[in-house]
């Protein structure tokens, strides 16, 4: 029955690390850009939605200000900085969206101070439902995990069946050529761009009830989010989504039960250092493990 | 002219510092020394050898917590790990610094083995996995302070130097600085760099030609490894303290900056970058809490506008390399 809960657990994170990770690899996939302040977007979804939501009494309300400002931020950031870095160096990448991040919590720090807000969880989700005798689970995570699902089916819709997707996916392949069948492509990448931050931002006001918000808040999850599609295998958008639920179920799994796998063996107190440790770790020796038998990852994109 | 310039300047800083009666800079100026290291031996994989290593801090991380554990052994009078009873604490230097690059080199060599498998993107992700794993494996130690770190008594002793004195602690951080950058440019400019610089460049047809690269790449993982984890264990000596802190990921992108800020490539310029960013930082914090939100558009800035960093604003090109 634990383990089931768990399971439901592992699989909430999942959902949080895809909304993160689909956007950042649509970004990777599509432009080649390594954008490490991928996490700052998705603490502004959790700020605007808190303070929206504090002042307005309203979760929706907060949730429909949110994301907007998320994907805002995010095309302004593209507009003025990455536009002008697409054809550099990773490194140079890595060391203009560092700066990002500095900026990003620094001006949160400014507007909101240093002390953490709290959300509440809305009323008309709050409680809790039972799924299977005697397992009660939060409605509020449940509702993540359906968010989740239908994120996912939105995507591959938009991939598979529109036009605007078939513009994205050729786009990937051969920028020039699209460029030159009259598609816009720097409106396009600024419209990728904006997507993919709407999507950190939708992340950042659903952790928004279960975690503090503060700054700093993306740099936690940012680093799980590139274990996933560093998993996944980057640039692809159903690796993400495997990747995703793997280190959701991998990490909450490992957390709870670890501890007690070394109990068999070790005394109690050893085997709840031992077991937290390698709790911790265990994400990222899943992935150097996954890395080492395939170096691309799960799902590698041709190139 | 300008080089006797600055090793002058280097040479005479503790007496200069006397005269003006700004002390307190000799701790600021030994930190930049120590951060120079650092970032000379990433500049080592990642300016010559084109390795995106975002996991630097792990070294460092090592390297201090080897000299930090073993303090905490000696003062304590027990065992390391608890059941070694031949295993004791010291706080002779000249035994803890060489251990601390031991197992950081160690450590360089089995991650490197692995990482160096990958390429590109996923060279950068696996480097600051592993590094995660070095820093949650340290915050999980509770016995050395766990998430809140560990303070030491004083600093490691050496025969003849008193490092309790910061004027020689200093002066030993300026050999070490300059026989590691000696050190560098002589491998660089050996048949070992060019290798290294080939394999950067385009590492099929080195290997076409009957390198065999890997071999050559993973020893300078490790020997940057091995020189990082010193500039750990100097840099825990400076400050007294040791702390999970010193391997989070921000720490590693510290590190990078410098490189990337002074110029990567080439010999001086990752000291330029650490003496840079670490004076910004102590700056602009005198002017405001919120100096990051000054320091961060200045970083976009430089990669935007000064290609090559601050070496190649003040010599120019790059060096030939």
């Amino acid at each position: 029955m634990l383990f089931f809960e768990q399971l439901l657990n592992g699989l909430q994170l999942g959902v949080m690390l895809f909304l993160m990770s689909a956007g950042l690899t649509l970004v990777f996939g599509i432009m080649q850009v390594v954008n490490l302040a991928h996490g700052s977007f998705y603490m502004i979804g959790a700020y605007v939605a808190a303070t929206v939501t504090m002042h307005s009494g309203s979760f929706m309300l907060g949730l429909l200000a949110a994301l907007p400002a998320a994907a805002l931020a995010g095309m302004v950031v593209e507009l003025l900085i990455l536009r002008r870095l697409y054809h550099r160096d990773h490194l140079d990448q890595v060391l203009a969206t560092f700066g990002l991040i500095f900026f990003f919590n620094e001006l949160t720090r400014i507007i909101w101070g240093r002390q953490p807000l709290f959300m509440d969880v809305p009323p008309w989700l709050a409680g809790s439902v039972e799924l299977l005798p005697g397992v009660n689970y939060p409605v509020y995570r449940l509702a993540i995990i359906a968010v989740g699902i239908l994120v996912a089916l939105f995507l591959y819709l938009l991939f598979a069946r529109t036009r605007l997707g078939m513009q994205i996916r050729a786009g990937a392949t051969n920028r020039e050529m699209v460029a030159a069948l009259g598609v816009n492509i720097r409106l396009l990448y600024t419209l990728i761009f904006g997507l993919g931050t709407l999507l950190a931002g939708l992340a950042g006001v659903m952790a928004g009830p279960i975690l503090a918000v503060e700054a700093g808040m993306g740099e936690s999850i940012l680093i799980l989010t590139f274990v996933v599609i560093v998993i996944g295998g980057i640039g692809s958008v159903r690796g993400a989504l495997v990747g995703a639920v793997l280190v959701g179920v991998v990490d909450t799994l490992a957390r709870s039960f670890l501890p007690d796998l070394f109990r068999l063996f070790l005394d109690s107190s050893a085997a709840d250092r031992m077991g937290a440790a390698l709790a911790s770790m265990s994400v990222y020796i899943f992935m150097a493990l996954i890395l080492t038998c395939k170096p691309a990852g799960l799902f590698p994109v041709n190139d | 002219m300008a080089t006797i310039l600055v090793f002058g300047l280097l040479l005479t800083l503790p007496w200069l510092l006397d005269l003006i009666d700004q002390q307190y800079l000799l701790s600021l100026a030994t930190r930049v020394l120590i951060y120079g290291l650092a970032a000379s031996s990433l500049n080592l994989i990642l300016g010559y050898g084109g390795m995106v290593s975002l996991g630097h801090a792990a070294f460092t991380g090592i390297g201090g917590y080897t000299v930090a554990i073993l303090a905490f052994h000696s003062y304590e009078k027990t065992p390391i790990l608890g059941w070694l009873p031949w295993l004791q604490g010291t706080e002779n230097g000249l035994v803890a610094w060489p251990l601390a690059m031991a197992l950081a080199a160690l450590f360089g060599l089995i991650t490197g083995a692995i990482s160096l498998r990958t390429k590109g993107m996923h060279f950068i992700m696996i480097t600051l996995a592993f590094a995660q794993m070095v820093y949650f494996f340290f915050t999980s130690l509770d016995t050395y302070g766990g998430s809140d770190g560990l303070a030491l008594y004083g600093r490691n002793q050496l025969p003849v130097l008193d490092l309790g004195s910061d004027r020689n602690f200093y002066f030993l951080c300026l050999g070490i600085l300059l026989t590691f950058l000696y050190l560098t440019y002589r491998l660089v400019h050996a048949r070992f760099g060019r290798v290294l610089i080939g394999s950067r460049e385009n590492e099929q047809r080195l290997q076409v030609l009957g390198y065999a690269t890997f071999g050559y790449r993973l020893f300078s993982y490790c020997l940057a490894g091995a020189a990082a984890g010193l500039a750990g264990a100097l840099l825990v000596n400076q400050g007294e303290f040791v702390s999970p802190g010193l391997i989070h990921w921000t720490r590693s992108g510290e590190i990078m900056v410098m490189v990337l800020l002074g110029g990567m490539g080439t010999l001086t310029g990752p000291v330029l970058g650490a003496a840079a960013l670490l004076l910004l930082e102590e700056y602009l914090a005198m002017y405001t809490e919120h100096w990051m939100v000054i320091l961060g558009p200045f970083l976009i800035l430089v990669v935007l506008f000064a290609r090559g960093g601050l070496h190649g604003l003040l010599f120019g090109q790059k060096e030939g390399s």
